[in-house]
Parts: C-alpha cells; structure tokens; sequence
C-alpha cells in the first residue's frame, strides 16, 4: 500500500478527535535538533468544517480489537485497514514538520492486539522521533486505558501532552455502548498521569535536568448528544475532571453519527448538536478562565444551556442583584463576571484606570463589547447615556444582539392552519 | 506649540526617522507629514531632507528606554513596522505624549493616540502570529523557501521563531509586499532587500509530499460540520494564495493557486 493511502485511511480514522492544540509547553529551539514548542500554541491551516490543523492527526493503526458502538473503528465495521510502520511514521512528520505544515504529531491508535502492545509501538515511533530525528516539536500522545502503568510512563516521557478519552460522560452509557471498557480503567490511567506530572514539576524545582513527563499536562474528550447526559451532568463532571484530576483542557465533540447501532441516535436525520456544543466550550471558558463555578451556571430547575444565550448572559439575567458593576473601582473577579467582557479587556481595564477614570468611550477603545456591557456597567457612578432597558426588557435586548433566530421556540398563528382541538375534549 | 511645521524627507528606514525626531526636537520643529524619498508628492509645507545620521538615532533609541521604559520603545520600534497610514505621523504623536508623561504611557490605552498606535501593533503581532503557521516551505535542492504577502512587516518578527526552530537548516522567506526576503542558515541570518523572487519546479520528492499534505488536508475535515465561514475567520483568504493547500501543482512544475 501506498504511503500516500495509509495517510488517507489513518487521518480519516483520527478526525473524529477534537483536541488538536498544541499549547502548555515552552521550549525554544536547540542547535543540533529540529522544532521548537510555544505556550499559546500555533495553527497551521483550518480545515473546511472551520477546526484548527495544529498537528498531523493520525492513528497508527485502525485495526482494532473492541467493539464500541459510537466508533468508527469498531471491529464490526467494514473499512479499509492500515498499519503505519514507525520509519514510515517519522519520515512523515519529519517532512511536514521541515515544510511547516504541521506543529507536531498526534498520535493516537486503535487497540492492536492488546493495549500493552500497541502503547509498545507507539513508544517505539516517539522514541525514534526523539532520539534519532532529533525532534524537539509537540507530540501528543493518547495513553491507551488498560496499558501497563510502567508503559503509559515512557509514554510520558517522551510525549508533551497525554489524553485518555472518557467519551462517553456517564457510566451507564459506557456501560451500554462501549463495554470492554469500564470507568475504572479510564480514571486508572488519569490519576496515575496527574501524579506523575505532579511528582515531575517537583523533581524540575530541583533539578533542571530531571526528566519531563507530559509536561504540557494532560486532556479529555466527551462526545455530546449520542446518549441522553443533560449539561448540567456534563458541566459538573468537566468540573470535577478539571479539580480532581488538574486536567489542562476537556473537549466536547458534537456526535457525528457513524454507525446503525440500535443503541444510538439514528443517522438519519440526525443533525449534529453542534450549538450544544458551542455553548458548552463557552461554559467551559467559564470554568477554566472566569472563575465560575459548574453549579453556579446550571441547576436542578435548569439542567441545560439556554441555545439563545449564551451561559453568562443567562447568568447576569438571573443575578441582577450583582449588577451594575462599578468599572472605576470592582475588582478583577467583578468585572469578568459582566458579559462583553472578557479576560484581555478585563485586564485592559486594570491597566487602563491606573492613570485615570474611564468613561464609555473609553471601555469602547478598550475593546469591552459595549453592545451587551452597557446594560450591567456604570462609569464613575453614571450609566450609559441614554439607556432606558426596564428589568424585564434586558432579555430582548440580549436575544436581538444574538441575531435572528431559529423558530424553535413560539409560532406565528396563521388563519389558515387546522383548528386547534376543542379545550374540552383535550382536558 | 509654536513651533515651526515642516514636512521632511527621509531615507524611509527606522535610523532615518530616529533622525527626523531629533531634527524636530533640535529645531524646534513641527513635523507635519513624513514622507520617503522615493515618495513623488511634494507638500504644501515648507520641506526639509533629513539626512540619517546614526549616532543621533541611537541618542533618540536609548532616551525612549530612558523615558517611557521598555514596554514604550518597543511599542515606538514595533510600531514603525507596521502599516499604519501615516505611522510615522502618529509615533511622533506618541513619542510627545511619551516624553511628557513617561513610563505611563502604555498604560493610557483609552487615549486615541495610544489606542491607534496600540491597534496598529496588535495588528502587526496578530500576522506575524498567524504567519508563523501559514507559512510554507518547499525543499529546493536541500534549501527551504517559502513566500508570504503579509500586510504588515513581519520578517523581523518571524526571525527568532524561524531561526530557533530550523536551527539545522538554510531557508529563505521572502516577503513580496516589502520585497525583501530573510535568508539563513545555521548560526547566521540576514534581512535583505531582494527585488525579484521565483520558486524553480518542485522535485519528485517534494512533490510526494505537497500531494499528502493535500489528501490530509481533505481528509481530515469532517463533511458534516462543513462550515466555510469559520474557516475564512480564522484563515483569511488572503494568506490561501502562497499555501500549499490551496495550490495545484501543474504539469510544467509551476504552480496554480485553487479556484
């Protein structure tokens, strides 16, 4: 087979896995070796459906020995199959990287054989990547659940960033849809990662020379809308992987349906829920960067994100008392809790009204989205002028910015449609 | 300010401009309109030629560290790189507002001129961000080269990610906006102006490799999330010219960007 149709075959096995960043690690270049790692991270292209191309997202094989219902992989399946040999796999990164196409590797694999033995392979390709190409770029590497302890560790050792993917946020569905593969074995190899990191850092205080492993920290993926999990139950489990575990990211994947198992959505028809998802990444930024709490945004009265709003917005609507804030003199938490402004203007703000008052205009240059600000902010004690918005008003307004909207909720009455049934009969 | 207005004349580098501030400052002058040598409009305004003189340029570099501290000089050098209309105009602004208030001035952001020049650097800093990615190499002969059209001159900016990275290899980037082009190679690099640039056939190998970045290009988007907007947001078109993505090699080894 072709290099050219493996790639093909084993980069259409891998899309489906959202994270592709290559952030958390600075390591500037060394003479004698190629690459180099910067902390924000870097995009080389954007594919069609609008998602970062960061690294060269490939399994290294596809053949697989489990039968997960909601993966394209599964055994079941029929597909073409392929097998990357790990020379093959270098002279590959190796010539996108030199050409600037990628910022690195992501190598993630289906189960070949046994995990032991496909986590073995994989460590082959990194160590040769490593040692022999002299790579020094990012490699994300997917730690296999149900590898040894000792292999997953050498993964580490070589690889910046580590994930296991939980898939699916419920035991239950697990249960149901993937089950050779049980809770404990994907939480095993999550715990012994965070305290691997954790003993690493310790080691790095003192010695610079101690050995890194997954220094770039480790992340998760959940699909979304291919089992019946409310946000609320999503919201609180990201939270807790992000307390628990020291998770660096949680990705959400909108599912996109692969398969005919009765167990699933079925795929005709299906949309995928990709505004779900949207709102989900933004509570999400909520939790990671604003100091937000996952009970704080959804309860039992409310188990999921209003599709019109977003998560902050509804929030402030139904914090009123919080408001307004005071931009001359709230504190940093305070301001990023007002909707339209966000951690970079937040901080601009702090900067800013060290050399003197700010008025609107002011917060406009600024950068703060004044459209949706000027509702919940006072500068020097006055409101906007010329802002008249009684309480109950603040929800149009809010839902105007957010441009026209899908007629999912409400109909317009029309004379012509069939008459309704009589009140009576439908009591 | 009572002082004279002038319209000047330099060589257009930063060492000329440099020049012109202190000119401005030694004369008692109000510069009005900064214009390059090779700029064909004369002005209303009485107009002087400064000539570029180094050691007064360096005097002006170090009093901006001296007065508006680091963060400032670099906002004033930064700022000279970028397409801002009339930059040279709004630095000057802001170099006045620098030697009144100091080391504060960066922090006036919601000042007009602060928040010009401020905008005009993020915009700078973006593109060379985004260039570090969409740049492309092809190998010739062992040599990487790659062009880009930025608006913005970024070379400087893209020499220290470049350089650090490709440590082991010799590459040239040119810029066919500024129609200059950075060449290094291991432990030495040069900026240089270089007028004209053609990148020859691709070889066998290089070609292999522009066909699979293609196919995992294609492949690895997802049909039912196609969301083209989000793309162009994130990817503006007019970097799709001079990636490889987006071109189709030709059968006489040139190449053609995609319809």
């Amino acid at each position: 087979m072709e290099l050219l149709d493996k790639l093909t075959i084993l980069s259409d096995a891998a899309k489906y896995d959202a994270a592709c960043t290559s952030s958390g690690m600075d390591r500037p270049g060394r003479p004698g070796t190629i690459g180099s790692t910067t902390a924000p991270g870097c995009c080389h292209s954007f594919s069609a459906d609008g998602r970062c191309i960061s690294l060269l997202k490939v399994l290294m094989t596809n053949v697989c020995v489990y039968d997960c219902q909601y993966c394209i992989n599964r055994r079941s399946n029929d597909l073409p199959r392929a097998t990357f040999t790990p020379e093959e796999l270098c002279e590959l990164t190796m010539g996108f990287y030199r050409r600037n196409y990628i910022e690195g590797l992501f190598l993630s694999s289906s189960v070949l054989v046994s995990p032991d033995y496909t986590t073995e392979r994989m460590i082959t390709v990194l160590r040769l990547l490593r040692e022999k190409y002299r790579f020094g770029g990012y490699i994300h590497a997917k730690a296999i659940p149900g590898a040894d302890p000792i292999l997953t560790r050498q993964l580490g050792l070589l690889a910046d960033r580590l994930s296991v993917n939980i898939e699916l946020p419920s035991q239950r569905s697990l249960a149901l849809l993937a089950p050779e593969k049980g809770k404990q074995a994907i939480l095993a190899p999550m715990a012994q990662i965070r305290d691997g990191i954790a003993v690493s850092r310790q080691e790095l205080r003192l010695s610079r020379r101690a050995p890194r492993f997954a220094p770039a920290g480790q992340s998760t993926q959940m699909i979304v809308g291919a089992t019946p999990e409310s946000d609320r139950h999503i919201l609180s489990l990201t939270q807790s992987l992000y307390d628990k575990y020291k998770l660096k990211r949680v990705f959400y994947s909108a599912y996109m349906p692969v398969s005919h198992s009765p167990l699933l959505p079925a795929p005709d028809g299906f949309r995928p829920p990709l505004q779900r998802e949207h709102r989900l990444y933004q509570a999400d930024w909520l939790l990671r960067f604003y100091g937000f709490r996952a009970e704080e945004l959804l309860d039992e009265v409310q188990p999921d994100l209003d599709p019109r709003l977003d998560p902050k917005c509804c929030w402030a609507l139904r914090h009123l008392e919080f408001f307004p804030v005071e931009v001359n003199r709230a504190d940093y938490e305070a301001l990023l809790r007002v909707p339209g402004v966000g951690v970079t203007s937040a901080q601009r703000i702090l900067t800013a009204r060290r050399v003197g008052p700010l008025t609107f205009e002011g917060l406009k240059r600024l950068g703060v989205v004044l459209k949706r600000a000027q509702y919940f902010l006072t500068c020097s004690g006055h409101p906007m002028v010329g802002l008249r918005v009684r309480e109950d008003g603040l929800l149009r307004h809010l839902l105007a910015l957010e441009g026209p909207q899908e007629q999912s909720y409400g109909q317009q009455l029309s004379l012509f449609d069939p008459p309704a049934p009589p009140l009576r009969r439908a009591l | 300010m009572s002082w004279t207005q002038v319209a000047y004349r330099y060589d257009g580098s930063y060492a000329g401009f440099l020049t012109c501030v202190y000119e401005a400052y030694v004369n008692r002058e109000a510069p009005i309109d900064f214009r390059p040598d090779a700029c064909p409009l004369c002005s209303l305004y009485p107009e002087r030629t400064v000539v570029t003189h180094q050691s007064h340029a360096k005097r002006v570099f170090r009093s901006f560290k001296e007065k508006f501290g680091g963060p400032g000089q670099n906002m004033v050098s930064r700022g000279f790189l970028t397409c801002l209309e009339d930059k040279e105009l709004w630095l000057w602004r802001f170099i006045q507002l620098g030697y009144e208030q100091g080391p504060s001035v960066t922090k006036h952001l919601a000042d007009p001129t602060v928040d010009r020049v401020r905008r005009a650097v993020q915009h700078l800093n973006n593109e060379a961000h985004l260039l570090t990615g969409f740049v492309r190499f092809s190998d010739v002969g062992g040599v990487l080269a790659g062009e880009i059209t930025p608006k913005n001159r970024v070379l400087p900016l893209l020499r220290p990610h470049f350089c650090g990275r490709l440590s082991t290899e010799r590459f040239v980037l040119y810029d066919h906006t500024h129609r200059e082009a950075l060449f290094a190679q291991p432990g030495r690099w040069a900026i240089l102006p270089v007028d004209d640039f053609h990148l020859g056939p691709p070889s066998g190998e290089e070609r292999a490799f522009r066909e699979m970045w293609r196919a995992f290009y294609k492949t690895v988007s997802i049909e039912g999330r196609c969301n083209p907007k989000c793309r162009q947001t994130h990817m503006p078109k007019r970097y799709w010219g001079n990636m490889t993505e987006f071109q189709t090699d030709l059968p006489d080894g040139l190449l053609s960007p995609e319809k």
